[in-house]
């Protein structure tokens, strides 16, 4: 997952400072800070209900902020309509119009721009073959396939090459194999056009392979902005570990610092976990360890490393995936608890390596876990 | 079949001769066709043409923002919007027509609210004279039709996806743009069932002309109805209505074909 470089970028394109909104009594975004820079594939990412759609349709000028300004290319857009703002938007159903076919769909931006006809049919011609379209000119929205409206749907939103491209959730309506396939069109058309694109989904593995940036939000507020493997792998907080990938919350208590090194008791056995710290805590207060399921071991008899954090439980349950199998332990002390490891296959076996009523021990080194306020 | 039994008996009727009171020949001829074509007849055509389309005109330009209104109107006002729009259903078409009568008439209750506020200016009132006349046939029939034009448009509305409106805008489309290249394009197939369902019961109106309408603002219903009974030529009032029916399938007709060809035709080529 994104394996893709970075490139060294920011300039801020968009910039929004203590953006609000409310519906009525229902506060949707809160106070949103956020740059996006320029030539950047920028996801917003978050559970349904946190505020995204609203966050874009702000951006498209389609909601006025209740506070908060809003600068594009360091413009305040707070008098401008959606029709006069260098942003395009690709919308979740697509919203092609139904009367038109392909082309007029397509050529639609530039009509209304008042752009010369043989201008016109170049620009639609080069974009129809960029979007690997050519020869359904004349089709009809309802006489194409889903992978097809999406493409249209791009090529008349990126005709008008604006400054920034909105994506609302572009795939959700695609079957599995398509989605994957428009995914990796969706990298090289930003690749290749260098235009900012900002992608609103709540699929995060969406989020995770294409985006350079991420930016999670719950509640409203904006609870991350990070690279997907800062994101996957350093999580701010227990929302946003929670909600990007699975992982474990053991419940601890903070009984030692030592330096960057922390000690923490669980609540369900009493071992003793050493962990990275988090400045945020004080000994004695009540905090999550949390650890990412495939970050767990089997002890092995073999293999003896000192620095691993040790938990012993029972397998109860296993889930077999192919690539790997998720294994259901349970944990018994004063109170039981399940912690589900990933042991990926990375040798052909017939079996898995434990079976259902083994006995284990899971470990787990220093550096793989975080530790979370409550 | 009851439709289409009086319709054939009609129809055989328009190509007969009346020979006495009472006996009618079938004889096959289209002396009565000849004489529907008559300029006289022809103008009453001509008329009720007019009425009816001024008609169903002022019923789009009326319902066709009430409708947009009640489809984006709160979940919870939409049925009672509509109940007002087929409330007037409820009442019978003649009582419909005396109270607008009794509304209009030179002593009616809009004189008296016109003399109302003129006593309260100190202006001088003279009653004015609303009835008897063409505006006051189609102010009836405006009345009596607007339904059959909200109706239509506002489920053309319901059914429209609002998300079309925010993207021609955000493809740089202005208000007037979006209503001319999307909007009425969309909806177009509504606004001419709306206007079919309005223009046709127009086209026939009978109670209307024959109560609000003056002598001269007859239109063809009356001179049909007046062929079969105070005339008692039941071959000319058939093939007046015979014609009447024609008109009515060719504006049917000329909608079926132009959805016809824009849903499954046109493979035309624009550049």
């Amino acid at each position: 997952m994104g394996a893709r470089d970075r490139k060294t970028m920011n300039r801020s394109i968009v910039q929004l400072k203590g953006i609000s909104k409310n519906y009525g009594t229902l506060e949707a975004i809160k106070e949103i800070d956020l740059d996006i820079f320029e030539g950047e594939f920028f996801s917003i990412i978050g559970p349904s209900g946190c505020g995204k759609t609203t966050l874009l349709r702000v951006l498209a000028g389609f909601e006025i902020p209740d506070s908060g300004s809003l600068y594009i290319e360091n413009i305040n857009m707070q008098n401008v309509p959606p029709n006069k703002r260098s942003i395009n938007m690709v919308f979740q159903s697509y919203a092609l119009f139904p009367h038109m076919n392909v082309l007029d769909n397509v050529a639609f931006g530039l009509k209304v721009d008042g752009v010369a006809r043989d201008e016109q049919a170049r620009r639609v011609k080069s974009m129809l073959s960029l979007v690997k379209l050519s020869g359904l000119e004349n089709r009809l929205p309802q006489q194409l396939s889903g992978g097809q409206l999406q493409r249209v749907a791009l090529a008349r939103a990126l005709i008008k090459k604006p400054q920034v491209l909105l994506l609302d959730e572009p795939l959700s309506a695609l079957d599995a194999k398509l989605r994957n396939e428009m995914r990796q069109e969706l990298i090289r058309l930003q690749k290749n056009l260098g235009i900012t694109f900002i992608l609103i989904t709540h699929d995060q593995q969406e989020a995770l392979s294409m985006a350079d940036r991420i930016a999670v939000m719950n509640e409203g507020t904006i609870q991350q902005v990070a690279s997907p493997s800062d994101l996957y792998e350093f999580p701010s907080n227990k929302f946003v570990a929670d909600f990007i990938g699975s992982i474990n919350f053991i419940g601890c208590q903070l009984s030692e610092i030592d330096g960057d090194v922390f000690k923490v008791i669980t609540r369900i056995s009493k071992d003793a976990f050493t962990v990275e710290g988090n400045n945020s805590l004080r000994i004695g207060q009540d905090c999550w360890l949390g650890i990412r399921p495939e970050k767990i071991n089997f002890e092995d008899a073999d293999v003896v490393n000192s620095h691993h954090n040790k938990l012993s439980g029972v397998v109860k349950n296993i889930t077999y995936f192919g690539q790997a199998s998720m294994y259901h332990v349970e944990v018994t002390g004063e109170k039981t608890a399940t912690i589900n490891v990933m042991e990926n296959h990375s040798q052909r076996s017939r079996h898995t390596t434990n079976k259902v009523g083994d006995s284990v021990v899971l470990c787990w080194s220093i550096e793989s876990s975080s530790l979370f306020t409550s | 079949m009851f439709l289409l039994v009086p319709i054939v008996i009609i129809s055989i009727f328009s190509f007969s001769a009346k020979q006495g009171l009472v006996d009618i020949s079938a004889s096959w001829v289209l002396d009565n066709y000849i004489r529907a074509f008559d300029p006289v007849y022809l103008s009453v055509f001509f008329k009720s043409m007019g009425i009816a389309g001024l008609t169903t005109s002022i019923c789009f330009l009326i319902g066709f923002p009430l409708a947009i209104g009640i489809a984006s109107a709160p979940k919870s006002w939409k049925p009672i919007l509509l109940m007002i729009v087929v409330l007037p259903f409820w009442v019978n078409l003649l009582i419909r027509t005396y109270a607008l009568i009794a509304v209009f008439r030179t002593r009616g209750f809009f004189n008296f609210s016109l003399e109302w506020v003129a006593n309260l200016l100190g202006i001088p009132f003279e009653p004015l004279i609303l009835l008897y006349n063409d505006a006051a046939v189609i102010l009836g029939l405006v009345y009596i039709h607007l339904p059959f034009m909200i109706l239509p448009l506002y489920a053309g509305f319901e059914g429209f996806n609002k998300s079309l409106l925010e993207a021609a805008s955000d493809l740089g489309a202005r208000q007037f743009k979006i209503m001319t290249a999307v909007v009425l394009p969309i909806m177009a197939p509504s606004i001419i069932s709306g206007c079919i369902l309005v223009f046709i019961p127009a086209l026939g109106s009978f109670l209307t002309p024959e109560l609000l309408g003056g002598p001269s603002s007859q239109m063809i219903a009356n001179v049909i109805e007046r062929q079969f009974l105070a005339a008692n030529d039941w071959p000319f009032g058939s093939a007046l209505s015979m014609t009447l029916i024609y008109l009515t399938f060719g504006a049917l007709a000329l909608r079926y074909f132009w959805l016809r060809r824009r849903y499954f035709g046109s493979k035309e080529n624009r550049p």
